[in-house]
């Protein structure tokens, strides 16, 4: 083996990393939030039954969950960008991310809520609640429970896809990393510090969620 | 007027041919699942039993690696390797490189899975089985696998079908492989919404039929 690790370059742009980690943060978070909304909405088109609008929300969800997340990050970058609709790489990430968090929560959620049998909610309505109080009281709660530890995967899915960011000419930790990379030749080291900063990031992202988990179902049984 | 007449098309519009193009590099993308599916579940299975068995020691040496492997993007990780391996004296070219970093991914996927479902079957079943008399092999063979494989076999199919999208991936090391060949299209042809719409019912076309296939499966199971 006559190759010479050197760090020292590495280490010096270290706070470039960092400041691009946070925009990595950023865009993942912000994607999740996006996709969670739009799940939702389409998790509920598609338990409507109006067959008028169901396909909408298929075609999303099975066109996320079947096609590689690249290919819709080049769409939305590459394939919009050739009618003149052009997007800023910051842009461009947000939307195929949230596009496609968006899909993948929908099932989930759509699964939350056929967990939760019907007969709770006719029970609860005849116990005297209102609709509103047996949503936020009776069945909110329950496929939270159900729904919450996909929804860490995602998270830490989303920000594992954000790295996808580079190919579209986002500076964000894997843009700014091979940025840095060919600056100078130092490939091999700036992925290896990369990906260590990822592994952090996502054992935080997990840590974090156990504590939120703690913190809202301790008290409950199971 | 006679200068406004091209001399030179450097574009060309995509054309019928262009499907059979994009028809081999989806082969090749098969290719690359084909080989990184198979062999990362059973090395995969492989460390979900170890992991399943050692306990406090497999989950700090085997566990943490397995770990890395999926809290890191495929990107970083393909790019690291493929820069990793000329270092240490063995060059591969991108299809070798990808497809030995796919195999370790999946792998490390389908421990996390493999591991559930061997937890998934009740210690109060292998003890029965032992004492009704088997080997520890033959409890593993005829009760854990098929118990285990039905409580499990959703995950792995995500898992399997994550890997077939993700080895979108090893185009960037410059695999030529169903992504990467659109790209080269697009170039050439200037309408990559045509040809990303394309590629994308290619993708679907590969993975939408096998998701629809273990959904029926798993349905056929529960019932059984």
């Amino acid at each position: 083996m006559d190759y010479t690790f050197h760090w020292r370059p590495v280490f010096r742009r270290l706070p470039e990393l960092l400041e691009a980690s946070v925009l990595t943060l950023e865009v993942s978070v912000l994607a999740m939030i996006i996709g969670i909304l739009l799940g939702l909405l389409l998790a509920l088109i598609k338990m409507s039954g109006n067959r008028s609008i169901t396909w909408f929300a298929t075609s999303w969800i099975e066109i996320a969950r079947n096609t590689p997340a690249l290919l819709q990050l080049f769409f939305f970058g590459f394939g919009l960008g050739a009618y003149g609709i052009h997007f800023s790489p910051f842009l461009i990430v947000l939307c195929a991310l949230s596009f496609n968090n968006a899909g993948y929560l929908a099932e989930t959620f759509r699964g939350g809520f056929q967990a939760v049998p019907d007969t709770q909610l006719k029970a609860a309505r005849s116990l005297g609640m209102t609709l509103s109080q047996t949503y936020s009281r009776i069945i909110i709660p329950q496929v939270m429970r159900i729904v919450y530890y996909p929804m860490t995967n995602q998270m830490v899915w989303s920000v594992l896809v954000s790295s996808l960011g580079m190919l579209v000419g986002f500076h964000e930790l894997s843009g700014a990393t091979q940025f840095e990379a060919s600056r100078t030749y130092r490939i091999f080291e700036f992925f290896a510090v990369t990906a260590v900063i990822y592994y952090i990031i996502v054992k935080l992202i997990l840590g974090a969620s156990k504590l939120i988990a703690w913190r809202f179902f301790r008290n409950e049984a199971g | 007027m006679e200068q406004s007449a091209p001399a030179i098309q450097f574009f060309t519009a995509f054309q019928l041919s262009d499907i059979w193009f994009l028809g081999e590099a989806a082969g090749r993308t098969l290719l690359i699942a084909a080989l990184s599916i198979p062999g990362g579940t059973v090395l995969g299975i492989f460390f979900g039993w170890v992991l399943s068995v050692s306990g406090w020691a497999g989950a700090s040496s085997l566990g943490l690696i397995l770990d890395v492997f999926r809290s890191v993007p495929l990107v970083i990780q393909l790019i690291l390797f493929f820069n990793f391996f000329p270092i240490i004296g063995i060059p591969l070219d991108p299809f070798q490189a990808g497809t030995v970093v796919l195999v370790f991914y999946t792998s490390a996927l389908v421990a996390a899975v493999a591991r559930g479902g061997i937890e998934a079957v009740e210690v109060t079943i292998r003890r029965a089985a032992r004492s009704l008399g088997m080997t520890y092999w033959q409890d593993l063979r005829y009760i854990v696998f098929p118990i285990g494989l039905r409580a499990v076999l959703p995950s792995w199919t995500g898992v399997a079908l994550g890997v077939l999208k993700d080895s979108a991936l090893v185009s960037v090391i410059g695999y030529v492989e169903l992504l990467r060949a659109s790209q080269i299209l697009v170039i050439r042809t200037q309408q990559p919404l045509l040809i990303f719409a394309v590629v994308g019912v290619f993708y679907f076309a590969l993975s939408f039929p096998i998701a629809r296939i273990m959904e029926r499966l798993e349905l056929k199971w529960q019932n059984d």
